[in-house]
């Protein structure tokens, strides 16, 4: 069964994690979920920070994709993406496969090593 | 060729070359973009005459090719933050909305085993250049269940050349039948509401059969729902053959 009414993030959803770290691709049981977006509103768009429980931890991941349509000439995604990440920024894996939006390298200061792991934009 | 008398043969004159006159027949465009017809209204026609003027002059500048959802384009945009300034993408084109000037069209792609969608607006400046790719229509107007299809169907090789394509041939209808994903879909695409006709449904008799209880078959017979446009669509055509050709 998939909730279908939101479509950006906020608490409880189900993410899916796309870069190749071992906390990512390992299964479990349960879907990694986001329990708290670092935002004003409790939504997360592209480019927000958010807390996941992931293997029973916590980590902390950017958004790099998600499903609800955004400004017009911006990507929309058939999946909400999103990459691990440590406090201070530093990405956990080492490669992004999946296509990630140009509107990200507006904000190349605090991104700037998702950025370089990344392989395809759109 | 010798005759039987030994005499040179009698004169015969060469056929009359038939001249096919390109320009007369381009100038019945049979196709016309749907955003230039304005939507039913109470709205001035002075503000769709200005919108149509200035959309007219954006295609003097940038020509906007002949387009149907279903056509595979490759558009060139402008990005601050891209690398090269510039960004391409290559879709097909699902869905085309709104009127006037803000038109919009939805290309979609599978990158990666990832579904990518992007909302492009016709007439924005920031487009730099479209590609048609493979000219063709489908069976229905909103190919939004692709989304719900097996990514095979959505996917289409960034480097693709375009299909070579005469100027005077009909545009071929793909009467593709695309197979699903498992339900559910994110819009019950078998009720007949959407009317959908490229959709192999391999659901069983019963199901498809109790979809048909939500059928509205007094619908097409509504006569307060019904727009004609075809003296609109005449009218403004006239109009942009007359101002294009200024």
């Amino acid at each position: 069964s998939i909730t279908g009414a939101c479509r950006a993030i906020q608490k409880l959803t189900r993410v899916r994690v796309v870069d190749n770290s071992t906390l990512g691709n390992t299964p479990y049981h349960r879907p990694p979920k986001c329990i708290h977006v670092y935002n004003k509103t409790g939504v997360g768009k592209v480019g927000d920070k958010i807390l996941l429980a992931i293997k029973g931890e916590k980590k902390k991941a950017l958004i790099v994709g998600q499903k609800m349509p955004g400004p017009t000439m911006t990507p929309r995604f058939d999946s909400n993406n999103v990459v691990l990440i440590e406090d201070n920024g530093n990405p956990i894996g080492t490669r992004i496969k999946t296509p990630i939006p140009h509107t990200l390298r507006r904000r190349e200061g605090e991104f700037s090593k998702v950025l370089a792991i990344a392989r395809n934009f759109v | 060729r010798v005759s039987s008398d030994g005499k040179p043969p009698k004169f015969q004159p060469p056929p009359k070359p038939v001249i096919i006159d390109r320009k007369t027949q381009k100038e019945e465009r049979r196709f016309l973009s749907p955003e230039f017809i304005p939507p039913r209204g109470r709205t001035d026609p002075l503000k769709y005459y200005i919108e149509r003027k200035d959309m007219i002059q954006r295609r003097k500048v940038f020509s906007i090719p002949e387009f149907y959802v279903g056509r595979v384009l490759a558009v060139t945009t402008a990005d601050p933050y891209a690398s090269d300034k510039s960004k391409r993408f290559v879709g097909i084109c699902i869905q085309r909305g709104g009127k006037g000037l803000g038109a919009t069209f939805v290309l979609r792609n599978v990158i990666e085993e990832q579904g990518v969608e992007i909302c492009y607006e016709l007439y924005s400046p920031r487009i730099q250049a479209i590609e048609v790719l493979k000219l063709e229509k489908r069976l229905d107007e909103n190919l939004m269940y692709l989304r719900d299809a097996l990514p095979e169907y959505s996917t289409f090789d960034v480097n693709m050349k375009p299909v070579p394509r005469m100027e005077h041939e009909e545009i071929p209808v793909n009467k593709l039948q695309v197979r699903m994903k498992p339900k559910p879909w994110s819009k019950r695409w078998e009720r007949p509401k959407y009317n959908i006709k490229g959709i192999k449904f391999e659901l069983p008799e019963h199901k498809m059969k109790a979809a048909q209880k939500w059928s509205q078959p007094w619908l097409e017979f509504d006569m307060l729902r019904e727009y004609d446009t075809s003296k609109i669509e005449e009218k403004i055509r006239k109009e942009l053959n007359e101002e294009l050709e200024k």
